[in-house]
């Protein structure tokens, strides 16, 4: 009976123990250091890498503004966030995407950063970037609602020796393919079992939206501050082009239509298709898993009437009930430094907004197609929808099961045209009562 | 020579069962390189221990086990103590307030969890319990109760009332007849609604992920899904080299408890 008691009690003990560290609300009397959580989605090794030592850092030559690491995950961050806000225990700096930050911002639970934004930092980023972060923070004013750090960017990762042999032009940052280059160039590549192109399908959406400002294509309009679905000949451009590359020219391999973006990778490796369209970060599998001897060039995306294609950032922003808004902005003046977005660019594979980053000699090297995916960075404005109100719902129940249908051969352009127009309307007009 | 077939049957689905283990086993012990084949290998060519030391080196994967393993045998335990003497009293002892019980306790099961969390989260918060295992190791006892209620309550049923009533005639309170003959008769119950609590909680990641913010408190969950990025991407080998250590704590538990899982104690129990 005593060792029974006695582990019940060693129990109760070891679960007392095992709480340790926690409590929220945690606030610092005048002599503590003050106490910053730092929420981070980096997930690469690299990255994660990065994001510890900058911290490590920080902590190491700022005494009193000690930042804590917190590692959170790209698919759950929103809930967490939903929940953390209403009650109240948010962390101080958040890492996001900018599509996210628009709710967060009307329902008041982002600060806005215009006044609080350092003039160095404000100038090292293009405000192209800025733009995709400033948002009606409800009240009818324009704000800025996280500091964008990250880019992504569509480019062409090719199979140099299939990409040598079809004898085509081989397209530059300064002179990229034409589609009508790039749809030649897949054909000649397409032999036997080869097929010249591959374009994974899955979640359609995005990519063919940000492509579609390759010919104009914004897919909204909003008169009268009121936003609607729209698919005139320039949104029908690359959806087109893409279509004809699959049914028409024959040169997309149909196996990797229903595929997600990397699941298309091993038939790549093994020569099955010669050229795959997908967005920079996309190099970082390639370069750790294709096989010995295999070589790839990263190419970029295909030019239309522009180069121009949609971009959303990653971003860090600052909760509005943070109890130490001037430490954590001071804090994200040091993470994206230029030399820190350039370490942590490299970390995630993809495009710093710092230009003093872009210029580093890493981002600029030829190794792994940084030169090319770099250069790519000047053609990226504000993805169309990043500002829609009730894109998400749109995507999810409209666009994306048309945009498959037709690239599964399933339904007529025109069809697309109608049911994005007309479905997409009825989603939209909810938003906007 | 006659009962091949049921021999064939059973390896096939011990062999269905094992599969998801032994891949993710051959996967942890891959290269990169082969795990992007388009024919994919069973064993490794180049097996490597390299995702084991990526994701042990990254995370703190013991100490998260160790805090979920906490949890879980505490929200195991507490919620066979409460359920056990409850599902008793609602298989024993009919009245309308033990219907009306009964009926919450489905009821309380058609909520999605995700509509209760923010008032939840709320509430724990006002207790001072976010951030901490005893909060979470709540939070699991209350939504693991009403379905182990059910369960216990269909084993207690199951014991004939007439032995009972035996013990009675012998001479046995009732606290002595339910301590005596109920509860040695209910032990595959037990061990059943234990392991449904033990698992439910060593699993659950909406919860976790919500209560515990601090990395110091954060179980295995919401540790191996940070070898994950966006729209399913994933590390592959370190998430495949932490989910197979993730998985051998539950499977020594269940190993151990797994013993006490038999049938037909009651058989021959009641005459006719």
């Amino acid at each position: 009976m005593r060792i029974k008691s006695a582990l019940a009690v060693a129990a109760v003990a070891a679960l007392t123990a095992a709480c340790g560290g926690g409590g929220g609300g945690e606030t610092s009397s005048p002599n503590e250091p003050v106490k910053i959580d730092f929420l981070s989605l980096a997930w690469q090794k690299e990255s994660v890498a990065a994001n510890k030592q900058l911290v490590e850092e920080w902590n190491k030559a700022n005494p009193n503004i000690q930042v804590t690491y917190v590692q959170g995950s790209w698919d759950n961050v929103n809930d967490q966030l939903v929940t953390q806000f209403a009650g109240g225990t948010a962390p101080d700096v958040i890492h996001n995407d900018s599509p996210a930050l628009a709710g967060f911002a009307t329902d008041g639970y982002l600060l806005d950063l215009s006044d609080k934004l350092p003039a160095e930092l404000k100038n090292d980023i293009p405000q192209a970037a800025w733009d995709t972060v400033t948002f009606d923070g409800g009240k009818g004013e324009q704000g800025v609602y996280g500091v964008p750090f990250l880019q992504e960017s569509q480019v062409i990762i090719a199979n140099k020796k299939l990409l040598e042999a079809a004898e085509v032009r081989v397209p530059t940052a300064d002179a990229p393919w034409t589609w009508d280059e790039f749809s030649a160039a897949a054909k000649k590549m397409t032999k036997g079992d080869t097929y010249g192109v591959a374009w994974p399908m899955k979640s359609p959406v995005n990519k063919t939206l940000n492509l579609a400002l390759n010919f104009g294509g914004t897919f909204f309009q909003t008169a009268g501050g009121k936003t609607t679905v729209k698919v005139g000949p320039e949104e029908r451009e690359v959806l087109q082009r893409i279509h004809d590359q699959l049914y028409k020219d024959k040169s997309a391999d149909p196996a990797a239509l229903g595929q997600g973006t990397a699941d298309p990778l091993p038939a790549f490796y093994k020569g099955k298709f010669a050229l795959l369209p997908a967005g920079v970060y996309l190099r970082q599998q390639v370069a750790e898993q294709a096989p010995d001897g295999f070589e790839w060039v990263t190419l970029p995306g295909p030019k239309g009437t522009t180069t121009q294609q949609g971009a959303v950032s990653q971003t860090l922003s600052i909760a509005q009930e943070s109890e130490h808004p001037d430490e954590a902005m001071k804090f994200i003046s040091f993470f994206l430094n230029g030399p820190n977005q350039a370490k942590l660019a490299k970390g995630d594979w993809l495009l710093p907004t710092s230009q003093k980053a872009a210029a580093d000699p890493a981002m600029t090297s030829e190794e792994n197609g940084w030169d090319v995916a770099t250069a790519s960075a000047k053609d990226l404005v504000v993805a169309p929808f990043l500002k829609v109100n009730g894109f998400d719902e749109w995507k999810s129940k409209v666009a994306t099961p048309v945009l498959q249908e037709y690239f599964a051969n399933k339904i007529t352009i025109d069809e697309v045209a109608k049911r994005l127009v007309e479905d997409g309307n009825k989603v939209l007009e909810r938003y906007q009562r | 020579m006659r009962r091949l077939p049921q021999y064939a049957a059973l390896v096939a689905y011990i062999v269905f069962l094992a599969f998801p283990l032994l891949w993710l086993l051959s996967t942890a012990l891959k290269t990169p390189q082969e795990m992007a084949l388009t024919e994919p290998t069973w064993i490794p060519r180049e097996p490597t221990l390299a995702n084991f030391t990526d994701a042990f080196g990254e995370q703190d994967l013991v100490g998260a086990a160790l805090r979920s393993l906490i949890v879980a045998l505490f929200s195991s335990v507490i919620t066979v103590l409460i359920s056990l003497p409850a599902s008793y009293a609602m298989a024993r002892y009919r009245s309308l307030l033990n219907r009306v019980a009964l009926g919450w306790v489905l009821v309380s099961q058609v909520f999605p969890f995700i509509l209760i969390i923010i008032p939840l989260f709320m509430i724990l918060r006002e207790m001072d319990l976010v951030n901490t295992l005893p909060g979470l190791v709540a939070v699991h006892v209350t939504f693991t109760l009403p379905f182990a209620l059910w369960m216990l309550q269909g084993y207690v049923r199951a014991v004939p009332p007439e032995l009972e009533e035996a013990a009675a005639v012998d001479g046995a309170s009732r606290l002595r007849s339910i301590v005596s003959v109920v509860a040695p008769l209910l032990a595959p119950g037990v061990v059943a609604t234990l392991l449904f609590a033990f698992i439910s909680s060593w699993n659950e990641f909406m919860f976790a992920l919500v209560i515990l913010q601090n990395p110091d408190v954060m179980t295995l969950p919401l540790t191996l899904v940070r070898f994950t990025g966006p729209e399913g991407v994933a590390r592959l080998g370190p998430l495949a080299a932490a989910s197979l250590m993730a998985t051998i704590p539950s499977l020594i538990f269940f190993a151990i408890i797994q013993r006490r899982l038999k049938s037909g104690l009651m058989a021959g129990a009641v005459k006719g």
